[in-house]
């Protein structure tokens, strides 16, 4: 039964006084998509345009006033697409910002190409026969290119520049600013005087590289983003807000307002914060606490989003809408856990503070003491100006960034989505490990444990009776039903399921409903969920189980000398054998939020960096707290939003796979900087003693450049247990924007 | 040396002719979907007999990119 949406909020005006919405596709996977969901799409009446984007796997449609929205998401349905609208307004103006950098890029590569044109022509007649008069003309042509041309290529730098120094910072753009502004202007003089040498190819080369540097970092991190958007919206998060009339219609979470009365049927997932108005349930609030029994709730008792509703419907009164489903002391914890972190000083920043001072006051030493050495004051300011283009700080500004890139695009590969562009340096100084139990080393869906010696019949029958149920424990039983759904199942509020099959009575439930005793063999931590057959009753355990990898991964993990702890909200008894399982000494049971903080800051005082991983509500101030994060795209939003990197899937493999891909990313870095300092020892006393011409500048600029974007490749190399073909997809894809940016 | 009053202009000329049809490629939207592009090439839409009715009526025909910009 299709039930009417109400998508309206998503839903925009497109300059054509068209109707449009954005919609995240999920599944779509080979070429044919593309024209079945583009056809199909436009096939319904009044639809205008349909338009797929293959690389975000988003469809933008616009239509006159015959459709509505749900009609298209229940027609991608029906081609067999899960989708769900959402609203890009961020992307939209990142969206834009890539597609400035990239003019940007083309009009550095254009006047480069230009002028590197008329200075070879200038080199080699340098050495042969040119008069000084064509000399010149061939430098005012190559002012009359690069000066336009910096001003509009140069503004990324310039405006970076510009804000760092108004609020007293220094970066690394501040000194690519003053090498190009100093390098256009020295030319331009040597130009007038009729000297022989003119740096404006250095100047725009050294804009060239530094732009497709950028370029590419923020490509990388807008398409994780895209990703990560897609991910979020599919989820598709909708609540039952009930009219003025009583009636209820699904919305969108975002469309919630405080005060609105939503109904959360049993089985479903509470949407939003809220205080119950009528109806009476238990509560699975594992993603809120860690807590892996259900509460009781009554009249008046608080729930939160992302907990999973029981046997019972609810009225809930919204408290708090759309993204501020957070719950108060969580969010008083977390806001101190952030104030307190302070800023980590990224590894790029710190050597532009120590460099920046260190370049200006060599060339300023440099030029005092020319002067004193005799030499005039022309001559002591070239020299002095040599000194600014040739430390430039190319190769130093592509050192970290290039490594970032391609290190992001193989963990993105790998199902790792990375928030903060840090997280790779701070990530490879970790040596402590703290996993949170629910949902993290476990699954987030429960699964079933049979009891030895279980009647297959009965678990079969089982499963046929759980699939009418809407309760969650149900859930985990359904797959094992042994036939279609059982015709005229009752559900008996707060107690379970019955049935007659076969004229024999059959209940499945609490143990109390099914007159079951408390069996011995099963796991301590499980819920138990009881049926009921004539005399015949079984027992089943339904328990969180671990990802399947969780154990290989813990044991890579401590191979690599880390040490890896347990920090849970849920019990003792819950925790214990997870811990036992996965050969973990160090745990912590029926933590709250303030706890882990605590925990953490006792890790902290040892001297310990903590990687944190963890999914739940109760985990985000501790993520915030920990030097490095992690969760789980199965997480709570607002856990997600505070995570450096989220991974994707069943597999705890990403987590590894970020330890082990942040450790070569950092130790790239560290040999790129070592890289550009070497080339700064060699080429500096060159350019003190006067030997540097525009050719020198030109090959040492682009050969360091070159050097360390080649040795940032690397990154992608496959660890040992990555696929073979990881390694040749980053290295092609940043060759190809290069040559489309050169066109 | 008279062959450069035409030959550096003629140079630049067509340096600026490959920036602005960069330019241009870039503002109809031609680098927004990569991927995309690489695998539309293979869409059969476009051929006649594929299902499609007369090109009189339909504009499955026409080149997609032009016009419909998001």
């Amino acid at each position: 039964m299709a039930e009417a949406i109400d998508y309206s909020i998503f839903v925009a005006r497109s300059e054509d006084g068209l109707a449009q919405m954005s919609l995240a596709v999920d599944g779509i996977d080979c070429a044919a998509c593309i024209a079945e969901i583009e056809d199909g799409v436009k096939a319904l009446p009044g639809v205008v345009r349909a338009r797929l984007n293959y690389s975000t796997h988003r469809l933008t449609v616009a239509w006159r006033e015959e459709t509505s929205p749900d009609r298209v998401v229940s027609q991608l349905e029906a081609l067999g697409y899960r989708a769900h609208p959402f609203a890009g307004r961020a992307e939209e103006s990142e969206a834009r910002h890539a597609r400035w950098l990239l003019r940007c890029l083309g009009v550095a590569g254009f006047a480069a190409m230009n002028i590197m044109l008329l200075s070879v022509s200038v080199w080699s007649g340098n050495v042969t026969d040119i008069t000084p008069e064509t000399r010149d003309f061939f430098h005012w042509v190559s002012a009359l290119i690069a000066l336009p041309a910096a001003a509009y290529a140069g503004q990324p730098f310039f405006q970076s520049a510009f804000r760092a120094v108004r609020s007293g910072r220094l970066n690394m753009d501040v000194p690519i600013t003053i090498g190009v502004t100093l390098a256009l202007g020295m030319s331009v003089l040597e130009t007038a005087l009729s000297q022989p040498h003119a740096y404006f190819d250095s100047a725009i080369m050294l804009l060239f590289f530094l732009l497709a540097g950028r370029y590419l970092d923020h490509e990388a991190r807008r398409r994780t983003r895209a990703t990560a958007g897609n991910i979020a919206a599919l989820r598709g998060e909708m609540a039952h807000r009930l009219g003025a009339d009583g009636v209820p219609v699904l919305v969108p979470v975002q469309a919630l307002q405080p005060g609105d009365t939503i109904l959360v049927a049993p089985g479903e997932r509470v949407a939003a914060d809220g205080v119950i108005a009528s109806g009476q349930s238990s509560i699975d609030e594992s993603l809120v606490t860690g807590e892996t029994l259900p509460r009781a709730l009554k009249r008046g008792d608080a729930v939160y989003a992302g907990s999973l509703n029981g046997e019972g419907a609810l009225h809930l009164t919204v408290t708090a809408g759309g993204e501020n489903t957070l719950v108060d002391d969580v969010q008083r914890l977390l806001d101190g856990a952030l104030a307190e972190k302070g800023a980590y000083v990224r590894l790029a920043d710190r050597v532009a503070r120590l460099y920046a001072p260190m370049v200006h006051l060599t060339a300023l030493v440099s030029a005092i003491g020319w002067l004193l050495a005799g030499a005039d004051l022309h001559h002591a300011v070239m020299i002095a100006v040599a000194v600014l283009i040739i430390t430039c700080p190319c190769a130093l500004a592509l050192a970290v960034p290039a490594v970032q890139v391609t290190a992001t695009g193989r963990l993105f590969r790998a199902g790792l989505l990375i928030n903060a562009g840090d997280m790779l340096e701070r990530l490879a100084a970790v040596d402590t490990v703290v996993f949170d139990k629910t949902g993290t080393l476990t699954l987030p869906e429960p699964a079933l444990a049979l009891p030895r010696g279980a009647d297959r019949a009965l678990v079969g029958l089982a499963g046929r009776l759980a699939l009418s149920s809407r309760h969650p424990l149900a859930r985990a039983l359904a797959p094992r039903a042994d036939g279609p759904a059982i015709e005229g199942v009752t559900e008996v509020s707060g107690q379970g399921v019955e049935a007659v099959v076969d004229g024999e009575a059959v209940r499945l439930g609490s143990l109390a409903f099914c007159g079951a005793a408390l069996p011995a063999d099963l796991p301590s931590g499980a819920s138990l969920i009881a049926l009921r057959r004539g005399a015949r009753t079984l027992v089943l355990g339904v328990e969180q189980a671990l990802r399947p990898d969780a154990l290989e991964v813990v044991d890579a993990l401590k191979a690599r000398g880390l040490e890896v702890r347990i920090l849970s909200g849920d019990r003792e008894a819950a925790v214990v054998p997870v811990a036992q399982a996965l050969g973990i000494a160090h745990w912590e049971a029926g933590l709250k939020p303030a706890d882990k903080i605590a925990a953490l800051d006792r890790l902290k005082a040892d001297g310990r960096r903590v990687l944190m991983v963890g999914d739940g509500l109760n985990d985000a101030p501790a993520l915030a707290a920990a030097a490095v994060s992690l969760s789980p795209a199965t997480g709570a939003a607002v856990t997600q939003a505070h995570a450096d990197a989220v991974f994707l899937g069943r597999r705890l493999a990403p987590v590894l796979a970020a330890v082990d891909g942040a450790r070569v990313a950092a130790r790239l870095m560290r040999q790129n900087l070592a890289i550009a300092v070497l080339y700064n020892v060699i080429a500096v006393p060159l350019a003190i003693a006067g030997f540097v011409t525009p050719l020198v500048a030109a090959l040492a600029m682009s050969g360091s450049s070159i050097l360390v974007t080649v040795n940032a490749l690397r990154a992608a190399r496959p660890g040992r247990k990555d696929e073979a073909s990881d390694a040749a997809a980053p290295a092609g894809g940043d060759a190809r924007t290069l040559e489309e940016a050169a066109a | 040396m008279n062959v450069l009053v035409y030959l550096l202009p003629l140079a630049l000329l067509l340096g600026l002719t490959g920036l602005f049809a960069f330019l241009w490629s870039l503002k109809s939207g031609q680098y927004d979907d990569l991927d995309g592009a690489a695998v539309r090439v293979l869409s059969d839409d476009d051929l006649p007999g594929s299902g499609a009715p007369p090109a009189s009526t339909s504009p499955a025909g026409l080149p997609r990119s032009g016009a419909s910009k998001p």
